[in-house]
């Protein structure tokens, strides 16, 4: 094709013709475009890195964030406080409560961070086994900075001094009914203490209000549940009644804000193994997140005001 | 200390040329290269015993040629190289107890070295991204080769508290590639159109051949007692290695149902088995930090590199090679930005 000169030169009259509709008629900044067929070309090479828990930075920056940005601005219109509780630099705990039967909540809380924090940190959340057997949702986990909930992989990410999000109500938080909103689940077996015991790291308690609204669920199909193997089938006040519009998130308005950061290098070598310590540092975060929610509630108002 | 290295496994390609890299090593007097059947590739100047492991005949050749130092470099991976998954299972487990009962019976034997596969570990959802050394092995290991190298391992430390003074060296090895080697792996990523899992990216590592055959021989010439994981720096995912092989993807709501696997391995388009299928969709990760520091082991090629030199050897000329693409990338660029068309 290309050592025929009359349709070569027919082809670039096209092809330029196109270029120049693009860059006049819709505005596209000349300098974005090339940018992003650099990135789109290096795609296709594979002229990329992810890190050993697959996290992918610039798929994460270019393309995952981004989709997620109208979301979180326009939709629930997220309001962040006390961000200067996450530290500059190494590593930190960042536990939150969780809720929305749809785990909105945490991508939410990575955007908070990543938009508001000066340096504009990665938090790298972790996800539970489910997360990781769903083909698409698993890939989508881990190029985004996801890992296991699993001891050897905080303390990995502890240790690399990065900043790890947790979510320790796990599906009892995500998956309760509406009328139980805004009420602290247990926090499992406060493993995430001990890792944070074990490395020294803060514990930055999170605290997040609107996510309750976004998927109110007044029902269970249990049966539905087991025969997907899901831990829970919502039935929300438009899923599944109005199909893939039973899909879209209630506008609500939220509210992230991160305390101040709990020490944990200040005890004795061996209080990670110590059920006495855990149990207690575990009950102060839960006890701050706790009363952090009730002022936020009362801060907010109304939930879609 | 009079070296006499006994290397077991010397008709398949990695064996052959541990033979013929250690009998050039003046710290070793003698290489004894065993097999079932004659190398078809140079053993350098080590000498030829035949024997099959899975017989007493191991332990005549041990007794006979007297090693001081055994590599266990027999056990195979892929079915194929053992002509279906029973022998397979037979040479792997009972060659390896055959091989472990004549070290434990003979005198001179002072140190084992077993090439294992970071296989032991499995693939699965609820893996950890980095197994190290110490995790229990085989917690989503159902079956297949998975199961055999955690046997073989298992047999391993069995002979170990036997024979306590009788060092042991386990080397894990990530999946070996590089432009001469043959294995499952490398079968797979030639193939025109790759199948994978839809909806999956699994990330891995690799080690170069000639950097698996250096921690090998570094193994066997030195002191280093226990078990190490040996991969090389970095990650790949599966999407951006078939990318830099210029290889489409064909993805498959599955790879594992007999239906796929059995019509992909009956139209010899490739030979996956269940453990295959397990670390292509889930993809598996080690941590190297013991290698580095107690078996002093720096491989000399990055997961990157490794790919790379594979894929210019035996990659060339897919249907999405690189430098068409970035052809393409090029002219695309050209149109946005204004210049004359064809970006050339």
């Amino acid at each position: 094709m290309a050592d025929d000169p009359q349709l070569t030169g027919a082809v670039d009259r096209v092809a330029t013709s196109i270029g120049r509709v693009l860059r006049d008629r819709l505005g596209v900044d000349a300098g974005q475009l090339d940018k992003l067929v650099d990135f789109v070309g290096r795609r296709l090479t594979g002229d990329f890195e992810v890190d050993a828990f697959g996290f992918d930075e610039e798929l994460t920056e270019t393309v995952l964030l981004p989709v997620l940005r109208p979301l979180y601005r326009h939709w629930f219109r997220v309001d962040v406080r006390g961000i200067e509780n996450i530290p500059d630099a190494g590593s930190a705990l960042v536990a939150a409560n969780h809720s929305g039967t749809v785990p909105l909540d945490s991508l939410m809380t990575q955007l908070a961070v990543h938009d508001e924090h000066p340096r504009h940190r990665h938090l790298r959340t972790l996800g539970a086994t489910l997360v990781f057997q769903l083909p698409v949702v698993s890939d989508l986990a881990r190029k985004g900075g996801s890992t296991l909930a699993c001891n050897e992989d905080v303390e990995a990410l502890l240790a690399a001094g990065e900043l790890v999000g947790v979510w320790p109500e796990g599906f009892k938080g995500v998956g309760k009914p509406f009328s139980e909103r805004y009420k602290l689940q247990r926090f499992g077996r406060g493993g995430f203490v001990s890792a944070a015991l074990r490395t020294g790291t803060p514990i930055v308690p999170c605290s997040i209000v609107g996510a309750e609204e976004i998927y109110p669920m007044i029902g269970n199909a249990d049966y539905l549940a087991r025969l997907l193997g899901l831990p829970y089938f919502p039935v929300t006040p438009t899923f599944p009644w109005l199909g893939p519009l039973g899909l879209v998130p209630l506008p609500s308005k939220w509210i992230i804000e991160f305390g101040e950061p709990i020490r944990t290098d200040e005890y004795p070598p061996g209080a990670a193994d110590d059920p006495m310590v855990v149990f207690e540092l575990t009950d102060q975060v839960r006890d701050t997140i706790q009363r952090t929610l009730t002022e936020l509630r009362e801060l907010r108002g109304p939930a879609f005001g | 200390m009079s070296r006499v290295v006994m290397v077991v496994g010397v008709a398949r390609y990695l064996g052959a040329r541990l033979a013929e890299l250690l009998s050039a090593d003046p710290e070793v007097e003698r290489v004894v290269g065993v097999d079932v059947v004659e190398p078809a590739e140079s053993i350098g100047s080590a000498e030829f015993v035949r024997a099959d492991i899975r017989t007493s005949d191991i332990g005549r050749a041990i007794r006979r040629t007297a090693p001081d130092t055994v590599v266990h470099m027999n056990i195979l991976a892929t079915r194929a190289d053992a002509g279906g998954r029973a022998p397979q299972k037979e040479i792997n487990v009972i060659g390896t107890m055959q091989l472990l009962a004549a070290c434990q019976r003979s005198e001179s034997v002072r140190k084992v070295v077993v090439k294992s596969s970071t296989a032991v570990y499995g693939a699965g959802p609820n893996a950890p991204a980095l197994f190290s050394e110490d995790m229990v092995p085989g917690v989503s290991v159902r079956g297949g080769y998975e199961k055999d190298a955690g046997e073989v391992e298992a047999y391993v430390r069995g002979f170990s508290r036997r024979r306590p003074d009788v060092d042991v060296t386990i080397l894990r090895f990530a999946n070996v590639l590089g432009p001469t080697i043959r294995t499952a792996l490398s079968e797979y990523f030639v193939l025109p159109v790759v199948p994978v899992a839809l909806g999956r990216d699994p990330r891995f590592q690799l080690v170069h051949e000639r950097d698996c055959l250096d921690a090998l021989r570094l193994a066997t010439v030195a002191e280093r007692p226990g078990i190490f994981n040996v991969a090389g720096d970095g990650f790949l995912v599966l999407s951006q290695a078939l990318r830099r092989a210029g290889r489409p993807a064909l993805p498959l709501p599955t790879l594992g149902t007999p239906l796929v696997g059995g019509m992909l391995r009956r139209t010899g388009v490739a030979d996956m088995d269940a453990a295959m299928v397990r670390f292509l969709t889930h993809g598996r990760g080690v941590d190297t930090g013991r290698m580095r520091a107690r078996l002093g082991f720096e491989p000399a090629y990055s997961t990157l590199a490794t790919f790379d030199a594979f894929a210019a050897a035996r990659a060339q000329g897919g249907l999405l090679d690189r430098d068409r693409v970035r052809t393409v990338e090029q002219t695309v660029r050209g149109v946005l930005t204004g210049e004359a068309g064809h970006g050339r």
